[in-house]
């Protein structure tokens, strides 16, 4: 196990040195940079110029430029954002954990939901909750997540009066965890809506093939509760593909993310990147860009290691 | 030359196999209610936005200083937004933009998939490696958060920009089905005879075994453009994509969350014919999975 688990680190660093040389020719490629506040300075010359390219080592070939841009990453050094002048690593800090915990609890409120009504539409197919819940699916998978925030502001916000209309916590009031609560409900309603619709289907489809599979009929046979049928034979072999699954969508998680911040004024990194888009500050776009890719191959590389360890066919050698 | 005499009849007979194939495609389509009623909604959809100037008595961009936020009427069936602009006139305008960017972009983005996956699937080796780690590469960006690069970048975007960047930054799945498709077929009798008789590389691969391919590929340009026109929408809502006054569906939706209050139905009713389109189209998409994919179908009775 320990091994397969370094084998897929190993195979997910020259993933993550290709986003690193996205990342810095992204840096490269836009406006801006150390010289960006002499452009257009007529006592600027082009003496100036040279001698200013050679102090920030920007007439140095760009494989060095690389490496040494690369140095500083690692360390921690992601430079300044333009608007706010504060490290671009303090400014993500300060909003990644409002993130996480956007996208965390979408994390378990889709888990909790998809994987009973997935088991259940399956073992009830072709009735007429099965027709309903698929129909509802096809919605919500259909329905665009910014669209989807703005109807149900309006409706439990602005309508019915029920719950906040946007950011984390009640201004000027101490922290109190029911008020917290109210005002996770909303986003995490957006978000999770449009993505339980994919989860749910893929795991009834999974479901339905293993329900027609021989030692289902064994298990059966042998005598077993129908209860012990389901959850540990069926849905315990149904629920090994979704780890992938679950996996894939995580950029999915990201791009929910921002938008239902920057509509419910949540203050996150998606609403951080929204805003140095405006600003054109493109250190903390690129450092955001970063954070979320990363994130995203770790992702990826912890639903390999669980689903190995969760299907015991697959080999770790 | 005799080995073209042969080849005649042999392409015709291919061909009518063919067509019956696709004809019985066809019937299944037909047999699939929502997707019959999705190409319904959408064809509706698309007449109404290309026929705008005939439906509607109104110009898209006139503002009306004395009709602002006017509630749905008979006059104004959807109401007006906060210029006094009607707005089912600018939706039905918008649907030209958002209709066209989302076949466009997927133009795009199918043609750049296709043409890597075939040369990953076909010619395989350290080529196929290289493409293959570079498509997973782009899976790990969200694909949100470049469109917003770009559109920072270009300062906002023209149509015509917008479905490039969507298309070059929406290939990769069809590069991966296509390139799937081409290393189990290569693999196959027919293109090994079809080698033995000496047809060229190029020969192979557009008549033989890129038309066994068209079915995935076919199905994913579909999603995909549902898909392109939820990411378009999506990134002019944020104001990043096609600017105003030009509408689409997603920036008429970009003053409606300060307006929610007063006019809730500007927040409404653009959103509900992006959601019209994709739903549509995403039926669509079903439908012509289980026409085209016999083993797929799951559903029955």
């Amino acid at each position: 196990m320990g091994r397969y688990i370094l084998r897929r680190l190993l195979q997910a660093l020259p993933l993550l040195f290709a986003i690193s040389i996205a990342s810095f020719a992204i840096l490269k490629a836009t406006p801006g940079g150390p010289l960006a506040a002499y452009e257009g300075n007529p006592s600027f010359t082009d003496a100036d110029r040279l001698r200013l390219e050679h102090a920030f080592g920007l007439d140095r070939p760009l494989p060095v430029q690389y490496l040494s841009w690369l140095g500083s990453f690692l360390t921690g050094d992601w430079g300044y954002g333009f608007a706010s002048h504060q490290p671009v690593l303090m400014l993500i800090g300060e909003r990644l954990p409002n993130t996480l915990l956007l996208m965390g609890t979408v994390f378990v409120v889709v888990l909790l939901f998809a994987i009973p009504i997935g088991v259940t539409t399956a073992l009830k197919q072709y009735s007429v909750y099965d027709h309903a819940v698929t129909g509802a699916t096809f919605t919500f998978l259909s329905t665009p997540t910014f669209w989807l925030g703005l109807l149900l502001i309006i409706l439990f916000g602005l309508q019915l009066r029920w719950l906040p209309l946007g950011g984390v916590s009640t201004p000027g009031a101490p922290f109190d965890v029911v008020d917290r609560l109210r005002h996770l409900i909303l986003p995490v309603a957006t978000i999770s809506l449009v993505q339980l619709g994919s989860h749910v289907r893929y795991l009834r489809a999974s479901m339905l093939e293993t329900i027609g599979q021989d030692y289902m009929r064994t298990a059966r046979a042998k005598g077993l509760a129908e209860r012990v049928v389901v959850l540990r034979h069926a849905l315990k072999n149904a629920a090994i593909p979704l780890v992938t699954v679950v996996a894939l969508d995580v950029p999915e998680l990201f791009v929910g993310a921002l938008v239902t911040e920057q509509i419910f004024g949540w203050p996150g990194m998606g609403r951080l990147f929204l805003d140095a888009a405006f600003r054109s500050d493109y250190p903390v776009l690129q450092g955001i860009l970063a954070v979320s890719s990363t994130l995203i191959v770790l992702a990826n590389l912890l639903a390999d290691v669980a689903y190995g360890y969760l299907d015991p066919r697959i080999r770790y050698s | 030359m005799a080995t073209k005499s042969v080849a005649v009849p042999l392409a015709l007979e291919l061909r009518s196999a063919e067509r019956s194939q696709w004809q019985m495609a066809l019937e299944r389509f037909r047999m699939h209610r929502p997707a019959v009623l999705g190409i319904f909604v959408l064809a509706t959809l698309a007449l109404l936005s290309a026929a705008a100037p005939i439906v509607s008595p109104y110009d898209p961009d006139k503002t009306q200083l004395l009709a602002l936020y006017e509630p749905p009427s008979f006059a104004h069936p959807f109401g007006t937004d906060d210029l006094g602009r009607d707005l089912a006139t600018r939706i039905l305008y918008g649907g030209r933009v958002s209709l066209s960017v989302g076949l466009l972009a997927v133009t795009v983005a199918v043609s750049i998939g296709t043409l890597v996956g075939v040369v990953a699937g076909y010619y395989g080796g350290w080529i196929d490696s290289l493409l293959m780690r570079f498509v997973d590469m782009m899976y790990s960006f969200p694909r949100l958060f470049l469109l917003i690069l770009f559109g920072v970048f270009f300062k906002g975007m023209t149509i015509g920009v917008i479905v490039l960047v969507l298309g070059v930054l929406s290939w990769m799945t069809t590069a991966r089905l296509v390139r799937a498709s081409f290393l189990s077929l290569k693999q196959r009798e027919f293109v090994e005879a079809a080698r033995s008789v000496g047809a060229t590389d190029r020969r192979i691969i557009v008549r033989h075994i890129l038309p066994n391919s068209l079915a995935p590929i076919i199905v994913a340009a579909t999603l995909g453009v549902a898909a392109a026109i939820i990411a378009e929408s999506t990134l002019s809502f944020l104001g990043l994509g096609i600017q105003p006054p030009t509408p689409s569906w997603g920036n008429m939706l970009n003053h409606a969350t300060t307006d929610m209050d007063k006019a809730p139905w500007i927040a409404i009713f653009p959103g509900l014919f992006i959601f019209l389109a994709v739903v549509s189209i995403n039926f669509i998409g079903d439908g012509l999975r289980d026409a085209l994919d016999p083993r797929h179908v799951v559903r029955g009775g």
